[in-house]
């Protein structure tokens, strides 16, 4: 099971990243799929995150993730705003969106890729702060299990009516751009 | 084909497959995305149904009501508040026998409000006459809703399909959406026995004696009293015919299979935990840590709780050490409802006829447990932790080993897990 814990804004679309790479992951032979967002109150800009499994198998501990294996970040200020490595486990990844060189960040160790996905998703056209569709191709750089071809199909599939095809450059851009680092 | 979607969508997408005719709801946390997707498809053209806005959850099953009285396929949700505040309406629904089938996202009771799940809301509705089922996955919502409309039509009975507010209801899973060719040979049109028509007005469930009399026709009718034997006696006889119903949707489908209980890894158990909801599913990955720890376990899910299916409960721990139930509600001032009726059961089947009948086939020891331990856990949407789950089941063994084969008793009142005083 790979579990994978996404942060980011209220209102800035990282449920619906994890539910695009989610189905991409149950196209790609992940039979077992729970994708989980926090419940509650979120506002627009407060810190959310969502939780995602995936497995060959079906899941039915659908209970929040403790110990993730990736956690996505889609703004690196949330870096010093929420304990977004909480659980993370030894040898885990982080997949960053950050305008700054990894050198400005300190992830005590952990495996780090990461794309300034604001500058590049302007860059495939997608107006400025969308960066939802980006992010996912930062992850599928750093992390291969679901050919990346099948994710964009569900990245243009999901913004059909929103600019599917910057959308999916915005990914393309982000998976190309991505530098990662560590161990 | 299968989709990935939330819980709510799951239940929207078995409303829209089932035909409902009729639906009057009204919005409430973590409902609300159910009835609003409901609203898109009739306003999309998708569905043909009727939506009725209302000003309350009374209004709500009122209408449903009046809607099914007419021979409407009728259909409402709610949680919580808005479950209690249709409370007088859902005794009536249930006595003038009407097939409403309403879905029950699980949420705490106020006060003090709470948004998060458990199961005090529906479990406070156990006495109501309705059928109630819990399911435990988006396919068991999906599947359900269109099982529900079944058994309610097959039996005059309103059906609440109960699940967890949040951790199903908003939580995404793949699902199998079914063929609608197969929907139809499933669940075929309401032809109810009696249906309210202005060409022949009439008026129904008014004032009802205490005992049986002359109806204007010169025909003996029903006291109150009769009317509501028959109800008790169609619940009743409610759980062969869910049995019914689940054995021809396995046929059509290929899926289910058991309407009352869903046993996972019982068979060689010395000790079965037993619960409702997505709750049961979760203990599976428990079963199996204690298994590799050498535990004999296993988990019992009741996916019909009204009417109570307490010959195949008795059946299923009649061999076990110790059951241990753990519930997301509490009949305040005693313990949870589903642990009482678990041991009003094992004393039918099991204490009062001497257990049923010595070694069984198996070789196995039939007679009552030594113990039902009462656990509580996930008031109010406190996270219900694996690791908790797993602590407090091997402190609960350990608690009773020891005192012969059947282990002895253990403490009365029950453990909530992850209280924090």
């Amino acid at each position: 099971m790979i579990e994978i814990r996404w942060h980011g804004r209220g209102g800035q679309g990282a449920i619906t990243a994890a539910k695009i790479f989610a189905t991409a992951a149950f196209r790609a032979g992940y039979t077992g799929v729970v994708m989980a967002p926090s419940f509650g109150t979120e506002r627009r800009g407060a810190p959310v995150f969502t939780s995602l499994k995936i497995a060959k198998e079906k899941i039915y501990d659908i209970s929040p993730i403790e110990t993730p294996d990736i956690v996505v970040v889609l703004d690196h200020l949330l870096l010093t705003e929420a304990d977004v490595a909480k659980g993370l486990k030894p040898g885990g990844l982080i997949v960053l969106n950050t305008p700054k060189p990894l050198t400005a960040h300190d992830f005590d160790g952990m495996r780090v890729a990461a794309a300034d996905v604001t500058a590049l998703s302007l860059e495939a056209g997608l107006p400025h702060g969308v960066v939802n569709s980006g992010i996912i191709g930062v992850l599928c750089r750093a992390l291969d299990v679901v050919p990346f071809d099948t994710v964009l199909g569900e990245i243009e599939a999901e913004f059909k009516t929103k600019r599917p095809q910057a959308n999916a450059q915005a990914a393309r851009l982000a998976y190309e751009k991505t530098i990662v680092e560590g161990a | 084909m299968h989709i990935i979607e939330n819980g709510n969508v799951a239940a929207a997408l078995g409303v829209k497959l089932a035909g409902a005719q009729v639906i009057a709801a009204y919005p409430i946390t973590p409902q609300t995305p159910l009835t609003e997707k409901l609203a898109e498809f009739i306003e999309a053209g998708e569905m043909r149904a009727q939506y009725i806005p209302v000003e309350s959850e009374h209004s709500a099953l009122a209408a449903c009501i009046a809607a099914s009285s007419t021979g409407a396929r009728a259909f409402t949700a709610t949680s919580a508040n808005g479950l209690l505040y249709m409370h007088e309406q859902i005794h009536w629904a249930a006595g003038a026998r009407l097939p409403i089938v309403m879905c029950v996202v699980n949420r705490a009771v106020g006060a003090p409000w709470c948004i998060w799940n458990d199961h005090q809301d529906s479990i406070s509705q156990r006495d109501t006459g309705w059928i109630q089922m819990y399911a435990c996955d988006h396919q068991q919502i999906i599947d359900g809703v269109l099982k529900a409309f079944a058994l309610a039509e097959a039996t005059s009975i309103p059906v609440m399909l109960c699940y967890d507010g949040y951790l199903l209801s908003h939580t995404y899973m793949p699902f199998e959406v079914p063929d609608e060719g197969k929907v139809g040979r499933f669940l075929k049109p309401f032809k109810p026995p009696y249906a309210l028509d202005p060409a022949n007005p009439a008026n129904l469930n008014t004032v009802t004696l205490p005992d049986v009399r002359m109806d204007v026709l010169g025909e003996m009718a029903h006291g109150y009293m009769e009317i509501r034997y028959l109800l008790q006696e169609d619940l009743r006889a409610a759980l062969s015919v869910g049995q019914e119903i689940e054995d021809e949707f396995a046929s059509i489908f290929g899926r289910g299979g058991n309407a009352l209980v869903e046993p996972y890894r019982c068979d060689d158990a010395d000790y079965v935990v037993v619960g409702m909801g997505s709750l049961t599913y979760q203990l599976r990955d428990v079963v199996e840590a204690l298994r590799d720890e050498g535990h004999k376990i296993g988990v019992l899910g009741i996916r019909l709780y009204r009417p109570f299916p307490d010959q195949a409960v008795a059946e299923a721990l009649g061999a076990v050490r110790g059951v241990f139930v753990i519930e997301k509600a509490l009949s305040y001032g005693y313990e949870g409802a589903l642990c009482s009726d678990l041991k009003a059961a094992l004393y039918e089947h099991l204490v009062k006829g001497g257990g049923n009948g010595g070694p069984a086939e198996d070789g196995r020891d039939r007679g009552q447990p030594a113990f039902v331990k009462g656990l509580v856990a996930g008031i109010g949407g406190r996270d219900i932790r694996t690791l908790d789950l797993t602590d407090a089941l091997r402190a609960g063994m350990a608690a009773t080993a020891g005192g012969g084969a059947k282990g002895a008793p253990a403490e009365e009142r029950p453990d909530w897990i992850g209280i924090k005083l």
